[in-house]
């Protein structure tokens, strides 16, 4: 066992953990926004937003992601379309196109996870809620809203875990985060598993916590799941 | 200007049809202040849509509204049934007219004492001090006090069904409307619920009251009104009902045939 490599490794992974972190925040964050938005679209009940909402969750949990994070940053920028435009800074970066892809692809499992907790609302709490005089905002934001949250939390936390370990795609895209040192170690040492087995230590320590936050958040929101014992 | 001799609701000309079925032929009922209206009928006779349509839960095709002199606004659609024309004064309207539903639909997520205040805080904007103050007299009127910070699912029917009557209080309600309140419960916890809603008669509340409950109707309601096939097939006093001078032959059936399931 060499230590002194296997220190210098875990180092370097470490320091390329915050970009891998920041991708993921970024892109489960704009995902959590676009989800929302096509699950409104989705449900809404206005016919053409419905079939778009459908179509676009078709086409992105259809596709492999690496696809879809290829087509947006190798193959968007082959427009001069693109290239003009006011988007260009931010396209031509593989930071934003990396963000830019995941948050795309986990919006529409994310809209998918909304739309089923929206699907498994008590009715009779609603109508309880309506019946009260509320209105269609208040309805939302004090019902609704709190509810589907507490049905919508196992799968979330699921999808929110899954995409830390898919940002290590953004590796192929030339951005530095802990997949792609782990590689460029492996090929400029030749030792395969040390930086491979690190690196998926603390990919692994990373879910563990998010995966223990969202136990945390989930026992705090459902007490009235829980017998009373006092 | 409502005064003392405006009825608290009247409803005239109810209809209601769901596909080609008609459920309500043209109900009218008039509820005077402190009247205890009880709402009979065999299943599928229309008397809880009649109820669901007063606060707009369903939405009645033909016929007018009127809660404390105030009439709800309709229009009709292209397709020839109704919908309110005035989205805020439905709100309004229904935060004037308490709902308690067969299966009590407290909010899951929210304590007793939380559920109490919810609408009062948000719909009614009231200072939230006050609110919990109130919300705690009024479980103490349901005799359930000691259960302001259980959740619905730690409780008995019994208790969740007078948590849920607290909670439609706690809006102070010019009128009352209870959808079979205890027919979703345990017999031995029927007894509880109908003692809160007797109390509740006796102070003068004006409630309509859709239900099963005989004794209730007879010896607690002003009025009772008898629906078979979405009309009114009796009305009166329960003296005049439930005496020997009732003139409908369906309700001494239906009343007969009550006796026999008790």
């Amino acid at each position: 066992m060499d230590f002194a490599f296997l220190t210098d490794t875990f180092l370097r992974l470490m320091a390329a953990l915050p970009l891998t972190l920041e991708v993921w925040a970024l892109s489960v964050a704009f995902g959590a926004l676009i989800g929302m938005g096509v699950t409104w679209m989705r449900v809404g009940g206005v016919r053409w937003l419905e079939r778009a909402a459908r179509a676009y969750v078709f086409v992105f949990r259809g596709s492999p992601l690496l696809v879809q994070l290829f087509v947006i940053y190798y193959g968007l920028s082959s427009f001069p379309a693109v290239r003009a435009s006011v988007f260009w800074p931010l396209l031509r970066d593989p930071f934003y196109c990396a963000v830019l892809s995941l948050a795309l692809c986990t919006a529409a499992y994310q809209s998918e996870i909304f739309r089923g907790a929206l699907a498994t609302l008590p009715f009779g709490q609603l109508e309880a809620a309506k019946a009260c005089g509320m209105s269609r905002w208040t309805l939302f934001s004090r019902i609704v809203f709190p509810i589907a949250l507490r049905q919508a939390l196992p799968a979330y936390s699921t999808e929110v875990i899954s995409m830390t370990k898919a940002t290590a795609l953004v590796s192929l895209v030339t951005l530095w985060d802990m997949m792609s040192v782990a590689t460029k170690i492996r090929n400029d040492t030749a030792i395969v598993y040390e930086p491979l087995l690190i690196a998926g230590a603390i990919y692994f320590v990373v879910n563990v916590v998010i995966a223990r936050a969202f136990m945390a958040l989930e026992h705090r929101l459902t007490p009235h799941l829980r017998a009373r014992t006092a | 200007m409502p005064d003392a001799t405006t009825p608290a609701l009247r409803v005239e000309g109810m209809r209601k049809r769901f596909g080609r079925l008609e459920v309500l032929k043209g109900v009218s009922a008039t509820a005077e202040v402190g009247d205890v209206i009880s709402i009979l009928g065999s299943s599928g006779s229309g008397k809880s849509t009649f109820l669901r349509c007063i606060n707009l839960l369903e939405t009645p095709d033909e016929g007018t509204v009127t809660v404390a002199g105030e009439m709800i606004k309709m229009r009709k659609k292209r397709d020839g049934t109704a919908e309110p024309a005035d989205g805020r004064q439905v709100e309004r309207i229904r935060s004037e007219l308490g709902m308690v539903f067969q299966s009590f639909n407290l909010w899951s997520h929210l304590t007793v004492l939380e559920n109490l205040i919810e609408a009062p805080v948000h719909v009614q904007k009231r200072p939230r001090a006050e609110c919990v103050e109130e919300a705690r007299a009024l479980l103490q009127k349901v005799g359930i006090a000691d259960k302001a910070d259980y959740y619905p699912s730690q409780m008995s029917g019994g208790q969740q069904q007078r948590a849920a009557i607290a909670r439609a209080l706690a809006m102070k309600p010019k009128v009352m409307l209870f959808d079979e309140p205890t027919s979703a419960l345990d017999p031995e916890l029927v007894g509880e619920v109908l003692r809160v809603m007797r109390a509740l008669a006796e102070e003068g509340r004006t409630m309509l009251v859709v239900t099963h409950e005989m004794s209730f109707a007879r010896d607690v309601s002003s009025r009772v009104m008898f629906l078979h096939q979405g009309m009114v097939e009796a009305e009166g006093t329960p003296a005049e009902l439930f005496g020997k001078d009732c003139t409908s032959e369906r309700f001494r059936q239906f009343i007969s045939g009550q006796a026999q399931k008790a």
